[in-house]
């Protein structure tokens, strides 16, 4: 099942998506998906980030592939949901999109090994970890100031059940900026896949339900300029759409 | 006579206390952390920290010494409260003791101006941000940080017009009740307002987010069994035990 958070006729909705291309309200309601308000389908509790963990990435950015999990936190400032806008400050010039598998934890998970990784999680979305390469700095790099700005981490659009997707280190990654493709890969070309992600952190650390991972992005990584439509589309996750401001 | 802001007893519901009425229940009773939002640090913020890593700073992989504050995160699961025992893993032989004034933000702020940035707050805290010692600071070190009840925080919250001058603070911190550490917040490189002014222009902060000042140089080394105590002055003592 899928599922969002939206919000329509001043009040807040879960919402399932329906085949006909709209998508039908707790209530009952059956509307368009442009006429309703998305917010991130979950409020991530902790959310960690994967730097390099795609192959083909690092290399495009001029590095050799780590040995261990490149991770960092965001923060509740981030998140902003489908159709949302994201600023791009008038002092950078580059910044581009991540489109990410984002992996929901679903129960609380202290040392599960790789082999029973898959059944503390709960479910699938897309994140699009934008990063504004101009504020890189050597100091626990990527720090938050290029990682966690306001509004630049859109989430959704929806909350895809885990049961429905059967191998979630098998699916296509798309990004299309104003249309064009510019961004193709597949998760199974992750450096350390979903089963070790869970292992490696859970394996020092306490993981809870809502605990959401950004499990990295391919190549293919290039500016995106005010006025922009971006596109992260997942195979079976659906697309998330975003505009640059 | 300061009134502080405080999660005793097990309770989720805030209290407000007498500060000396609330001294006299310090070892016989459960704290919890004072706060529930989420919990920023900053690096390098202490002018000593800087000027120990000295030429380094320009040397690979630093390149040049930092320009905007350099902030992390410290999870929900790190987070304890006065009192309550610090893990220490099992293959560690000793953790470094990070004494730190939390800023607690009292409503959310966004590109807020240094001169207005106090008026954002709610009060301050005091935070052990624990780490497993480690030398280089260029990737993240969430391994190193990020471990259950790494956090110690509290034991409550104390409003600014119980303060002075913020920038006239000093923390010590005794490990066995020997004193370890002694530093200012002279010695900040952003002091409070300018911390606030220079994080809130990218990041919003939320009511109930705590933002640390940042850690002094030669943080104490504690090992298993050791008492962890971190004092600053009016705010209060925050207590902790490392233990396998």
């Amino acid at each position: 099942m899928k599922t969002a958070h939206v919000a329509y006729g001043g009040d807040i909705h879960k919402a399932t998506y329906e085949q006909d291309n709209t998508i039908r309200l707790d209530n009952g309601q059956h509307v368009a998906e442009e006429d309703v308000v998305w917010l991130p389908p979950l409020e991530p509790k902790t959310c960690f980030a994967l730097g390099l963990n795609y192959f083909d990435h690092a290399s495009e950015l001029d590095f050799k592939a780590p040995e261990e999990p490149l991770v960092f936190l965001k923060g509740p400032n981030t998140f902003i949901g489908h159709l949302g806008y994201t600023k791009r400050p008038e002092d950078v010039t580059h910044m581009h999109y991540e489109c990410e598998l984002a992996v929901i934890v679903g129960k609380q998970a202290k040392h599960v090994s790789e082999k029973d990784a898959y059944d503390y999680v709960s479910g699938y979305t897309i994140a699009n970890d934008y990063a504004f390469r101009d504020y890189l700095e050597n100091y626990y790099r990527p720090n938050l100031r290029v990682k966690n700005r306001d509004n630049s981490t859109p989430l959704g659009p929806w909350f895809v059940d885990a049961e429905d997707i059967s191998d979630p280190m098998k699916l296509q990654i798309r990004t299309y900026v104003n249309g064009e493709s510019v961004q193709e890969g597949s998760t199974q070309d992750m450096i350390f896949g979903v089963p070790q992600l869970i292992a490696y952190l859970s394996g020092f650390m306490t993981l809870n339900k809502g605990d959401v991972i950004l499990t990295g992005t391919p190549k293919g990584t290039v500016d995106t300029k005010v006025g922009d439509k971006v596109i992260t589309e997942i195979e079976g996750l659906g697309a998330l759409s975003n505009t640059i401001i | 006579m300061p009134v502080v802001r405080a999660h005793r007893s097990g309770r989720l519901q805030a209290d407000f206390f007498e500060v000396e009425e609330i001294k006299l229940l310090h070892n016989k009773d459960v704290w919890n952390p004072p706060v529930t939002g989420a919990v920023y640090g900053t690096l390098l913020n202490y002018q000593g920290t800087l000027d120990q890593m000295g030429a380094d700073l320009d040397e690979p992989p630093y390149q040049s010494p930092p320009k905007a504050p350099i902030l992390y995160m410290k999870p929900v699961n790190t987070l304890i409260g006065h009192l309550a025992n610090v893990p220490m893993p099992e293959e560690e032989e000793q953790l470094e003791v990070g004494a730190s004034i939390g800023i607690v933000i009292g409503k959310k702020a966004t590109q807020v101006k240094a001169d207005q940035a106090l008026d954002y707050v709610a009060g301050l805290t005091i935070v052990n941000d624990v780490s497993i010692p480690h030398e280089s600071v260029f990737r993240p070190a969430v391994k190193e940080k990020a471990r259950d009840g790494f956090c110690p925080i509290g034991p409550w919250v104390m409003g600014l017009d119980h303060i002075p001058e913020l920038g006239q603070l000093t923390i010590k911190v005794y490990v066995n009740g020997e004193l370890m550490q002694h530093n200012h917040t002279s010695n900040l490189v952003r002091a409070i307002p300018d911390l606030l002014q220079d994080v809130t222009e990218f990041m919003t902060l939320y009511e109930d987010d705590v933002l640390m000042v940042g850690v002094p140089e030669n943080p104490p080394l504690a090992r298993d069994g050791d008492t962890v105590q971190i004092e600053i002055d009016p705010i209060g003592v925050l207590k902790n035990k490392v233990t396998k």
